[in-house]
């Protein structure tokens, strides 16, 4: 989701052209792509309609009252089934996630489908059952929903939407943050984005690869240990977060190429494909800051757990190199690289 | 093949380079002629170490998202916008060119119309078989190296009898701009570094003219890190010498000769035209087109599409004159004002391999 | 505008169909543009097609350029 700065300006600071979302006559599909038109469009109509402080934060889940932390997302994924998981396993995750990095303890979510007519009834029961799977691994009930259908072709064979409650246990503090704090990856990139590919038969592609959709609740308790920001890795892949989280800084961040994991098979499809894995979409992985003092405890208790078990230091904050805002990759030459967010859709190269 | 990418052979190289530039007596300013090229240099931090080694690479024309023109985009918007029942297919990065009636990318296509991007030319074949109900047309866009696929992909269509298919062409040569860039003579260039892939196609001897009639060096490179800084380096040794010719550092993957069988495809399915591409304007025999027997596969003349050349640049838009290689990126109005990665005025901006997104990456320094 | 990928070709059909393998990944493509390809070949892979065959020995001779130019400037 969108962040706004700390000051309140908008995240495109510098870039900031406050034309597109009001120029346009119909939505088109690059609105949903999480890029720039999507921020202009929530800063611009949604934030000054609703205008209240919460909405005003733009984070990923919404620190209410009384320790209450509220999040919702939709799920539109398609196809609805890959290896590794399906619609049903993103909708939960992807909403307990978002709690978990904003310092609270996912408990309970509500389940809204809309359904497609002709929709084959195996399909739903599958992704009941893969709900039900993923809300027990998170320690989440399901405590209300709602269910729709409607015609067929009105609907692309089922949308989900998810919000959950949780209760604050932590605050991200973003402006402890200091140069020499730790920059820790919690697995592998990519993989999501490789099975949903090859669940689309796209390319005739062939790869070992499987989700990475997974709960981050693991990562709760390291909250308590010196962590001092975390996110998942989603939409517009690691780059694009940390160049987010670098926007907000006042220094710079620097990450190395060589230290972060990535498997054989994203290796291999990326290269092929022409695309570059630090911008694809994950769906249980992510970013945690931390002082360097804890940064070789917190990073052994992320491996002992099974899904924390490629985790790697891949960079640090930086006051020395680069200017502040910047992030910067050193690549496997040695030379270094100014990485930007996502602005639109990742594309496969063949130029 | 670890030693293409590793590093301590790369610092090697940039120190051979810094050694043979140090005792040339003017700055060295190389054209990467290759999109991928300008892409690879960037990717792996490469320019800032070649400029500090004392070479200055300039990007040339071969990116085919930065030369095809604004209108021939638009022709593409016009078909799907305007008529339904159409899926234009087309590869990735072209997709998000801007254009005065916007991009691929941004556009509301008409009701049952869709943009569907794809890897490969066949995709497209694909889908025509896939929905006989629905025309497409496949913006096929590229250089020697994508062209004798576009032109197997049209025999295909023609063998199959294929009935609502069709490309819309937008094929460049790229020895002839090569020639035109000499010939406007705008430029110092100190050497041209080729590109690897075109050249498998059409080989080494396309090339010669510019060692034997301009005197200028060069090197055919790969797109490891390491072939294109071993290509740099065999350029400064002709520098050096003061014998131009064409190197070829790529010799695993081109063969002298080239590919005989795909020129024997694009002679067959394709002929020669002047073309007008961005920036360098109209060149004689740079392009080339469908041969009138398959007519019906040319998305031009199925759907009587009428494109006027060089009307749809963008006022204030500097690209062209950052294809040749004659301003740089922050000399243009409307660098980081108008134009900026986030909203692209300009192909230099859209495309990754674009001049201007490039120096916007690291030019700031 | 020239991305192609070294990879090894893994199956190939009759109507000139196949897949090759890079690093465990497989994807389709098309060897038309090539006489004479066989199982094992290397091939550079653009969008979809193999446009070339890769040279055993030129690939051995330009990685040993490169290891005595490492040694040449003391790498």
């Amino acid at each position: 989701m969108f962040i706004t700065n700390t000051d309140g300006s908008n995240k495109w600071g510098r870039f900031s052209r406050r034309t597109a979302s009001s120029n346009m006559k119909k939505i088109s599909l690059e609105l949903g792509s999480g890029g720039k038109l999507m921020g202009d469009f929530i800063a611009d109509h949604i934030v000054p309609t609703f205008n209240n402080p919460f909405l005003r934060e733009l984070s990923d889940s919404s620190h209410l009252p009384r320790g209450i932390a509220f999040t919702t997302d939709s799920y539109v994924v398609d196809p609805i089934f890959f290896p590794g998981g399906d619609i049903g396993t993103l909708a939960v995750n992807g909403t307990v996630n978002d709690l978990v990095v904003s310092g609270a303890v996912p408990r309970y979510i509500s389940l809204a489908f809309i359904l497609e007519e002709g929709l084959p009834w195996a399909d739903l029961e599958k992704i009941v059952k893969s709900i039900k799977l993923a809300a027990g691994q998170a320690s989440v009930q399901v405590t209300t929903g709602d269910t729709k259908v409607v015609r067929r072709g009105q609907a692309d064979k089922i949308y989900i939407n998810t919000s959950g409650v949780g209760f604050v246990v932590a605050k991200p503090r973003l402006n402890s943050i200091r140069p020499g704090d730790r920059i820790i990856l919690t697995g592998t990139l990519g993989e999501h984005s490789l099975a949903v590919m090859l669940a689309r038969s796209e390319f005739g592609l062939e790869a070992k690869a499987r989700s990475d959709c997974a709960p981050l609740n693991y990562l709760l308790p390291l909250w308590k240990k010196g962590v001092l920001w975390m996110r998942d890795i989603t939409r517009g892949g690691l780059a694009t977060i940390l160049s987010e989280l670098a926007e907000r800084l006042p220094y710079s961040l620097l990450i190395e190429e060589e230290k972060i994991p990535l498997s054989r098979a994203v290796r291999g499809a990326s290269e092929l494909l022409g695309i570059d894995p630090l911008y694809l979409a994950c769906e249980g992985r992510a970013v945690v800051v931390v002082p360097q003092k804890q940064a070789d405890l917190v990073l052994q208790k992320i491996r002992k757990n099974p899904l924390g078990r490629k985790a790697a230091i891949i960079g640090h904050i930086d006051d020395k190199i680069g200017k502040p805002g910047e992030l910067l990759l050193s690549t496997v030459t040695g030379g270094l690289r100014l990485l930007e967010p996502l602005t639109s859709e990742l594309l496969p190269r063949i130029c | 093949m670890k030693e293409l990418r590793d590093k301590s052979i790369t610092f090697a190289l940039l120190r051979e380079i810094e050694k043979k530039a140090r005792s040339l007596s003017r700055l060295v300013r190389i054209m990467e002629v290759c999109g991928t090229h300008t892409m690879t240099i960037h990717r792996y931090g490469l320019k800032t170490l070649l400029e500090e080694a004392g070479v200055e690479m300039i990007s040339g024309p071969g990116c085919p998202v930065c030369i095809t023109p604004n209108e021939i985009h638009e022709a593409c918007l016009d078909l799907v916008t305007a008529k339904e029942n159409i899926i234009l297919a087309s590869f990735g990065d072209m997709t998000r060119v801007p254009t005065r009636k916007g991009s691929l990318q941004t556009v509301v296509p008409a009701p049952k119309s869709l943009v569907k991007i794809v890897y490969s030319p066949q995709e497209s074949l694909a889908l025509a078989k896939a929905n006989p109900d629905k025309e497409v047309i496949f913006f096929g866009v590229g250089f020697e190296t994508t062209i004798p696929s576009i032109a197997l992909t049209v025999r295909k269509a023609h063998e199959q009898g294929l009935q609502n298919f069709s490309v819309l062409s937008a094929l460049w040569l790229i020895p002839p701009a090569l020639r035109a860039i000499l010939e406007a003579g705008e430029t110092e260039i100190s050497g041209f570094l080729y590109p690897g892939h075109v050249s498998a196609i059409i080989g080494v001897k396309p090339y010669q003219f510019v060692a034997d009639e301009f005197c200028v060096p060069g090197a055919i490179a790969g797109f490891e890190p390491n072939d294109i800084l071993l290509g740099l380096s065999a350029i400064l040794s002709q520098v050096e010498e003061g014998r131009p010719r064409v190197h070829l550092e790529y010799s695993r993957a081109v063969n002298p000769s080239g590919n005989p069988l795909a020129r024997a495809i694009m002679e067959e399915m394709l002929e020669p035209k002047d073309a007008y591409w961005r920036g360098l304007g109209q060149i004689p025999q740079s392009g080339l087109e469908l041969k009138k027997a398959y007519a019906v596969y040319d998305a031009k003349t199925r759907h009587k599409l009428r494109i006027k050349e060089g009307s749809g640049d963008l006022p204030g838009c500097r690209c062209g004159e950052i294809l040749r290689g004659l301003v740089a990126p922050p000399q243009c109005p409307l660098y980081l004002k108008k134009c900026s990665p986030d909203s692209p005025f300009g192909p230099c901006m859209v495309s990754f391999e674009g001049a201007c997104y490039v120096y916007y990456k690291y030019g700031r320094q | 505008m020239c991305l192609g990928i070294p990879a090894k070709v893994t199956h190939i059909q009759s109507s000139g169909e196949g897949k090759v393998d890079y690093l465990g990944t497989k994807v389709r493509v098309n060897f038309s543009l090539l006489e004479d390809v066989k199982l094992g070949d290397w091939v550079i892979v653009h969008a979809g097609f193999a446009i070339s065959k890769l040279d055993e020995e030129e690939a051995q001779e330009t990685l040993s350029l490169l290891r005595e130019i490492a040694k040449e400037q003391g790498a």
